[in-house]
């Protein structure tokens, strides 16, 4: 008698619990945790569990359960990851891709699956481009590059020396720049690349200075960041009248208040500030911080907040349905108001489009921080608008 | 140009303190350490730990970076490394390697893995100009600091009675102890010594080279080629090798920067290949 | 007379080494059944097969010839990035083909850099090795029109294998290819190390200076050696390039080159069956970790790295030895 009872009871739970998981939908998170570009990962993780503190962890009556596997900014990891969480766990979106190569590695894999794949941090123009699966909430290089460049042409800066480091993004981040601000009246007057792998800016410091620019546009990992304002002061160029512009990477939230005072006064254009003064804004970066013991959220965090925000949000829209097509047709043209400001997604490009703010830094209540004083709205990503126009 | 060089003299000059200590534990004690870095990340830490939370000030720290760093070397020599001694070198550098896991992971843990800087005093800051040179004061310290102890090295090499007996222990350990040099206690205070340098460097170094957690993987191929090229047995091989790759990586930066990341492997390679033992060893009877 | 009854004694000796063992027959049988067991992890056992090939090129010139490298990765970086090229431009389309091509010109890349590991002591090997494999990564990111630089070489598409058998997404066809590439090479290997020709390597790997003394050609033969095991890491590298249709920097990286060591540090070196089973422990041993600590894994590989040199690999070797006992040979 008894025997058939627990046959009974364990098939109900066998029954419910299959039911239980046919309700649930999984999201494939694949980010560097470790390796250079861990604080990337750190902060993209720190989002996603903010976000689903705040909006609960089931939409349109199914339970979201977030896979978090550690890629350590190795491309080859991501894409064997990304297969195993496609074909393993069945996953319903993939989400995450801390680099570019990463992003590249696991677009045929979205196309070929069918999965709707959300780009949170990687930033080059192209990605986008390589599967009609992805969805970027991140940003382009372009866009920061352009604005940036724009300002300073306005602004009275005619000679510029460009110093990137030595990979895609930082070629990326320079032609754009190079081509506005050119297209814009201003000259480039010497173009330095600098090793990925550097242990010294000076040689590169000193060449920037021998050229006598008005300004020098720097684009620098966001690690190398504060190496980088440091010998920028140590070299003298805080006081030679040489102005310090470039795309918000190297003056990174994460990283800025232990930047010292160096880069006061240095010009920015970029996406997001922890400074953004708005009431969205205020709330976002207050529990951020209390959730993650103080740490400041940065750029690449709102890019995984937005990331999930546009999952939950197309999911409400397909009421559950995980149909890779119905939820990227879902995406495409939402809007709503981020934490840095209004965007929304393209519906011809399915890349993000968003205010490019023009920024100083400045103390704010004795740490540094990147004060907005300009805006650029709406911004698209100028790479693919300048094919489009052609 | 002359600023150039006095980078150039300057990063060189960073190398050797932090390398030295490498090429003497492996002329000495034919121990391959790779985990070297790892002491030197430790003296980086100390200096910011002590400068930046407790407040002692910068110059204080220097001899603390380097103290704090040695006792460890010692204690690690004595516990671990001279079990390693009579082992092959791949046990050695996979030892080492394992070493340097640990602690890269280990420091990520406790430390958090932003890049941290130590708070300079003010005078030591920015640059002033000498005839058309820029001389940058941090650089300028650094080239002292370090000028002093390779001289000080030097002449405790070779004006020391302690110095003789590392030397012939370095030329040949059974006759040392045949001779009454009791070889442990130099062993031992040697890597403490070596790793205490390597730790001043560290703390030295974080302005410059930048500290994290992956310190000793990112510099330890530095490490290595500075040993490589110097050879082991003797202070000034070390010395000069440093010099030149340092002028060499920062020259070759600034006038080829198409090449610039090539130009020290590009050496190394050529220096090994010509002369395998390292440019300025003698080649030991051993 | 008397050489006669030497060389057969030689051949008696080196026919008795080379004869298979029941466990080493168990060890296939049950590589294949996993093809058909292990449904859902084809992946990983594909990842694992390309390792092992990896690990067992770098076994030849380590535990059969005395050489450390760290800088193995060079040539399966290049064997890597000469397949996805061939692949890409459509020069070879058919992997197979493509895959003995590229191995081919590791193997030559391998031959053209023996001559700088000839000489010196082990930490200059260790710096030559290491600084040709950084020359070739600092090399593959400047020629970014090329090789994609940093973003990895994008477009490649690989045609079917044999004409026949397309790579598919649950990675069943790159599994069967990788394990039976594994297999082949793996038979070529242990005919090379149980002949004459692996004998003098033996020879070379415990006193050079002896064995030049009895007439073996000691850098003919390190040459020979070093130039097949460039070859072998190629074929690796190509494979993984053909399973993943994805080819990066990181192939190149100082990261494979140590943990390769450590694979080898698991498994053992000099019986040919260290990196295979060294790459199967490394994987699991990675994965589980990973799994675990997603961030902090690396402590753990340290740790194990430094308790297992710390005991020792010879305790190790004895205890295989001692498991190897309850299996006794047949006598002839």
């Amino acid at each position: 008698m008894r025997s058939s009872h627990l046959r009974l009871a364990t098939l109900a739970a066998g029954i419910v619990f299959s039911c239980a998981s046919l309700a649930q939908i999984k999201i494939g998170l694949i980010l560097p945790m470790t390796g250079p570009v861990a604080s990337t990962g750190k902060q993209i993780d720190a989002a996603v569990k903010l976000y689903m503190s705040q909006h609960g962890s089931s939409v349109a009556g199914k339970t979201i359960e977030v896979i978090l596997k550690d890629d350590g900014g190795v491309p080859d990891n991501t894409k064997r990851l990304a297969q195993e969480l496609i074909v393993n766990d069945k996953v319903a979106f993939i989400a995450g891709f801390g680099i570019t190569p990463a992003a590249l590695a696991a677009a045929p894999l979205a196309t070929q699956a069918k999965v709707p794949m959300i780009v949170m941090a990687a930033g080059t123009s192209i990605i986008t481009e390589r599967s009609p699966y992805i969805v970027r909430t991140s940003f382009t290089l372009a866009q920061s590059a352009v604005v940036m460049a724009d300002w300073a042409a306005k602004n009275g800066i005619r000679k510029v020396a460009t110093l990137v480091v030595d990979f895609a993004p930082g070629a990326d981040s320079q032609s754009s720049f190079k081509e506005a601000f050119t297209k814009a009246g201003g000259q480039v007057i010497a173009e330095l690349k600098v090793p990925v792998a550097n242990p010294d800016f000076a040689p590169f410091l000193q060449r920037a200075r021998d050229a006598a620019p008005d300004a020098i546009y720097v684009f620098v990992l966001s690690g190398q960041g504060a190496t980088f304002a440091k010998q920028f002061a140590e070299r003298g160029l805080d006081k030679s009248g040489i102005k310090l512009i470039g795309p918000g990477d190297f003056s990174d939230d994460d990283l800025l208040a232990g930047m010292g005072d160096a880069v006061l006064g240095a010009v920015t254009a970029h996406q997001y500030s922890a400074a953004h003064p708005s009431a969205a804004n205020k709330a976002y970066v207050a529990a951020f911080k209390q959730m993650h013991n103080g740490l400041r959220p940065n750029f690449m965090s709102v890019g995984g907040y937005d990331g999930m925000h546009l999952i939950y949000e197309a999911l409400k829209k397909t009421k559950g349905e995980t149909d890779g097509d119905a939820l990227v047709l879902a995406m495409r043209g939402m809007q709503w108001e981020s934490p840095r400001g209004p965007i929304s997604i393209d519906p011809a490009t399915r890349d993000i489009v968003q205010n490019i703010y023009v920024r100083r830094i400045e103390k704010v209540g004795g740490e540094l921080y990147n004060v907005e004083f300009a805006t650029f709205e709406a911004v698209k990503d100028p790479v693919k608008e300048a094919a489009k126009n052609k | 140009m002359l600023t150039i060089l006095f980078d150039g003299v300057a990063y060189g000059m960073l190398l050797f303190v932090l390398a030295c200590g490498l090429s003497v534990t492996l002329g000495l004690m034919n121990l391959i350490n790779l985990a070297h870095g790892a002491f030197a990340m430790a003296g980086g830490y100390c200096a910011v730990v002590l400068v930046n939370r407790i407040g002692v000030p910068f110059y204080a720290a220097l001899p603390l970076a380097f103290v704090l760093p040695a006792l460890l070397g010692a204690v690690m020599e004595r516990t671990l490394y001279r079990h390693l001694y009579a082992r092959s070198h791949l046990d050695q550098v996979m030892f080492t390697i394992g070493l340097a896991f640990m602690a890269v992971a280990g420091v990520d843990y406790v430390m958090g893995s932003a890049q941290v800087f130590v708070n300079l005093p003010p005078a030591l800051e920015g640059r002033f100009e000498v005839g058309g040179v820029g001389i940058g004061r941090y650089r300028l310290m650094i080239i002292v600091v370090c000028g002093a102890l390779a001289l000080a090295l030097q002449s405790v090499l070779v004006l020391t009675r302690f110095g003789s007996r590392l030397r012939a222990a370095v030329d040949d350990p059974r006759t040392a102890r045949g001779l009454g040099i009791n070889v442990n206690l130099v062993f031992a205070l040697t890597f403490a010594v070596g790793s205490g340098l390597a730790g001043l460097g560290g703390a030295l170094g974080a302005e410059i080279l930048g500290l994290d957690p992956h310190f000793p993987l990112k510099f330890m191929i530095y490490f290595l080629i500075v040993v490589a090229v110097g050879g082991t047995s003797s202070i000034t091989g070390p010395f000069l090798a440093s010099l030149v790759l340092g002028i060499g990586d920062v020259a070759g930066k600034y006038y080829v920067p198409e090449f610039g990341g090539f130009v020290i492997y590009t050496i190394m390679i050529v220096v090994l290949t010509w002369r395998p033992q390292g440019l300025f060893t003698r080649v030991a009877g051993r | 007379m008397a050489s006669g009854v030497l060389s057969t004694a030689v051949a008696d000796h080196l026919a008795l080494r080379a004869r298979w063992r029941r466990l080493e027959i168990a060890f296939w049988v049950a590589a294949a059944a996993s093809i058909f067991l292990l449904p859902g992890k084809h992946l990983i056992l594909s990842e694992i097969a390309i390792l092992a090939l990896f690990a067992l090129s770098l076994d030849l010139i380590l535990g059969y010839a005395g050489i450390i490298s760290l800088g193995h990765a060079a040539f399966f970086g290049f064997g890597a990035y000469a397949a996805g090229l061939l692949a890409k431009h459509g020069l070879i389309a058919e992997p197979l083909l493509a895959l003995l091509a590229a191995g081919a010109a590791a193997a030559l890349l391998g031959f053209a850099t023996s001559f700088l590991v000839l000489r010196g002591s082990d930490l200059t090997r260790l710096m030559v090795t290491l600084g040709i494999a950084l020359v070739l990564r600092e090399l593959a990111n400047k020629l970014g029109g090329l090789t994609g630089g940093a973003d990895g070489l994008q477009g490649i598409t690989m045609a079917p294998l044999l004409g026949r058998f397309s790579f598919d997404l649950a990675g069943r066809v790159a599994y069967v290819y990788s394990l039976g590439v594994l297999f082949v090479f793996f038979l070529v290997a242990r005919r090379i190390v149980h002949s004459p020709f692996g004998l003098s390597l033996q020879a070379v790997k415990g006193n050079a200076l002896r064995a030049a003394a009895i007439g073996i050609p000691v850098n003919v033969r390190l040459v020979a050696i070093y130039a097949i095991a460039a070859g072998y890491a190629g074929v690796a590298g190509a494979l993984l390039t053909q399973t993943t249709a994805f080819c990066s920097l990181e192939v190149l990286s100082f990261e494979r080159s140590a943990d390769l060591l450590l694979v080898l540090i698991i498994g053992g070196t000099g019986y040919l069956y260290g990196g295979l089973l060294g790459a199967v422990g490394f994987k699991l041993m990675q994965d589980w970790i990973a799994a675990m600590t997603p961030q902090y894994w690396q402590f753990w590989i340290g740790l194990i790295l430094v308790v297992i040199v710390l005991v020792g690999r010879d305790r190790f070797a004895a205890w295989a030895r001692g498991v190897m006992a309850l299996f006794p040979q047949r006598k002839p």
